[in-house]
């Protein structure tokens, strides 16, 4: 692979930096053993419950011989995080660390994540990556509305973002009529924030006489949360931007982990630092390539905190075909359902994406919507809020009846569960300016 | 000849009718008539106003869908049979009636029903040409 110098001249996709998504595949994989082996013996060197679960099971950095012994290692999980909170996990001295990120996660104690400057390098290179593999480049102007802080969206998309020497805009989130006049008067070319604030803000932006259709925004990267196909389609539909979906957490480094292409088709994971396994969340064996499990990732890089066979909890397949793009990295499928998203109803697993998908399905221009699970006289009900648009209103009642029914038959089509489906007034459910809740569970309250 | 009616969505919750009137009172816009039509869930309200354009950008700021639809006015004779006569007619060219109400104004003898066809452009000529009194926007509210 020759590399390039006028990498910008070339128009979208190229960076040198990007180099290693294109390797020969058995260069990859060798890179990846020696990697490998590295990131063992760091762990089991430096991480207490590491080497522990290792001697128990009688195995030593030197039992990997090949990347298919790591399927002989054990997990770590999320609540090892927790339970070795706050810096239990790192491999590094304080004095090599240069950055902490926190996430709450959702209960209890924060999961905390520690890097040192070798590991903010790779991780604003995988980042490059990423936004080179949505044609993001130098000239662009980028509004970053991920949060600054603690969370690793923010400061994850911002150094990526000046490493490929586009322009930050670094609005972080929220104050939503000053993104929208930002956008617009800076000409900002691309966008970074979960799916659902971008739908916030094409919405308001509409309120406010903006047409975004009017704007030089042409790219919009998101992620830090589940979406469908659905809600591409009508994010493409409502800009002229091109939505691509990307892939991280902070237990293994924040975004970054993976990204799509200009193919759209499956996210590629930057697989020379990051290692992806599929297992059955059941039993917890390795499937082969191809096949639908959990995700479960092996930082091969990291120094800080090295994460050795992580369970992401996230239900997706590796897609090992060549992609059209000529990366050689291989994909995993889009991530429409995590574990933790999952509820059950009257026995039935339900997905919100599954929602999304049946309501977008119907109508194409129905993005607000929440979920409300509640228990009558001991049985389960699963309610859905759907916020009725301009675009589907209509004067008349029996219209409306019709798109009613429509709504709550498509629900019941995908999760086999019968909703009590309300139509709502637009702005009635609550936007939220990150990760987008949608299930309100007061079943035990 | 047609008249341009605003509808709204309104979820059957407490305040929200009072809310859109409101938004449309702070802006001035006065409503001629309207009528609501409720679900048991949400109502679509549908409004007479002195200015259609201004009440849907009123009801739209305060967070209110709107959308303007064309209706068709039509005075009908007061007394017994005036309403029949002209339903008649209308069945005569077989135009297909979405629904009506009443236009109601205290003045004088008229009485004047807003009535949304399929096809309202249809509806008129065809009223028009059977001798029926379709009331122009500017001759609503006159005596």
């Amino acid at each position: 692979m020759m590399l390039r110098e006028n990498w910008n001249d070339l128009g979208q996709g190229f960076h040198p930096v990007s180099a290693p998504d294109y390797l020969p595949v058995a260069q990859l994989r060798e890179l990846q053993l020696r990697r490998l082996r590295a990131v063992v013996t760091r762990a089991y060197d430096n991480v207490k419950l590491f080497r522990e679960r290792m001697d128990e099971r009688g195995l030593t950095p030197a039992s990997i011989e090949s990347l298919a012994d790591l399927g002989r290692l054990p997990f770590t999980i999320k609540t090892d995080l927790r339970d070795t909170y706050p810096f239990g996990l790192f491999a590094s001295p304080m004095g090599e660390i240069v950055r902490l990120h926190a996430s709450s996660g959702t209960t209890g104690k924060p999961i905390v994540v520690a890097y040192t400057q070798e590991d903010l390098q790779v991780w604003a290179s995988a980042m490059l990556r990423t936004f080179a593999s949505a044609g993001v480049h130098r000239g662009d102007i980028v509004q970053n509305a991920y949060g600054y802080g603690l969370f690793t969206g923010g400061l994850g998309a911002h150094y990526g973002l000046e490493a490929i020497g586009a322009t930050v805009v670094p609005t972080s989130g929220g104050n939503t009529d000053r993104q929208i006049m930002l956008m617009r008067d800076f000409g900002v070319t691309g966008i970074c924030c979960t799916p659902s604030y971008f739908v916030h803000l094409i919405e308001r932006a509409k309120e406010l006489g903006v047409n975004l259709k009017e704007l030089p925004l042409r790219v919009g990267i998101f992620g830090a949360e589940p979406w469908t196909d659905e809600m591409r389609r009508h994010i493409e539909a409502e800009t002229n931007i091109k939505a691509y979906d990307i892939y991280g957490l902070s237990e293994i480094t924040g975004p970054g982990v993976g990204s799509e292409c200009s193919a759209q088709s499956g996210l590629h994971i930057f697989e020379d630092h990051f290692y992806p396994e599929i297992v059955d969340p059941e039993t917890l064996q390795v499937l082969p390539d191809g096949e639908e499990g959990e995700l479960v990732l092996t930082t091969l890089s990291k120094r800080a905190m090295p994460m050795i066979r992580y369970r992401t909890r996230d239900i997706t397949r590796i897609i090992a075909e060549p992609c059209s793009c000529g990366r050689t990295v291989r994909r995993i499928a889009r991530i429409a359902r995590r574990s933790d998203d999952m509820f059950i109803i009257r026995g039935v697993n339900v997905f919100p994406s599954q929602i999304e998908t049946a309501l977008l399905a119907v109508e194409g221009a129905l993005p607000h919507y929440r979920i409300i699970l509640s228990r009558d006289k001991g049985l389960d009900q699963m309610g859905v809020e759907v916020e009725v648009s301009a675009a589907v209103f209509s004067d008349q009642v029996r219209a409306m009846e019709e798109l009613h029914k429509r709504l709550a038959h498509s629900i019941e089509r995908i999760t086999g569960i019968r909703a009590a489906l309300r139509l709502v007034e637009p702005h009635s459910i609550p936007r939220s300016e990150g990760k987008a809740k949608r299930v309100w569970d007061e079943r035990n309250s | 000849m047609k008249v341009t009616q605003i509808s709204s969505f309104i979820e059957n919750r407490p305040g929200r009718l009072h809310a859109a009137c409101e938004a449309l009172a702070a802006k001035g816009v006065n409503i001629h008539t309207l009528m609501l039509a409720d679900t048991a869930e949400f109502g679509i309200l549908r409004l007479i106003v002195a200015d259609p354009e201004a009440g849907k950008v009123a009801l739209e700021a305060a967070g209110y869908i709107a959308k303007l639809t064309e209706v068709v006015a039509v005075e009908i004779p007061d007394d017994a049979g005036g309403l029949a006569g002209i339903l008649a007619k209308a069945d005569a060219a077989k135009l297909d009636i979405e629904y009506m109400y009443a236009f109601s104004t205290a003045v004088g003898q008229r009485a004047v029903v807003i009535i949304r066809f399929s096809d309202p452009d249809q509806a008129v000529d065809e009223l028009l040409a059977r001798g029926v009194n379709v009331v122009a926007p500017v001759e609503l509210l006159r005596g």
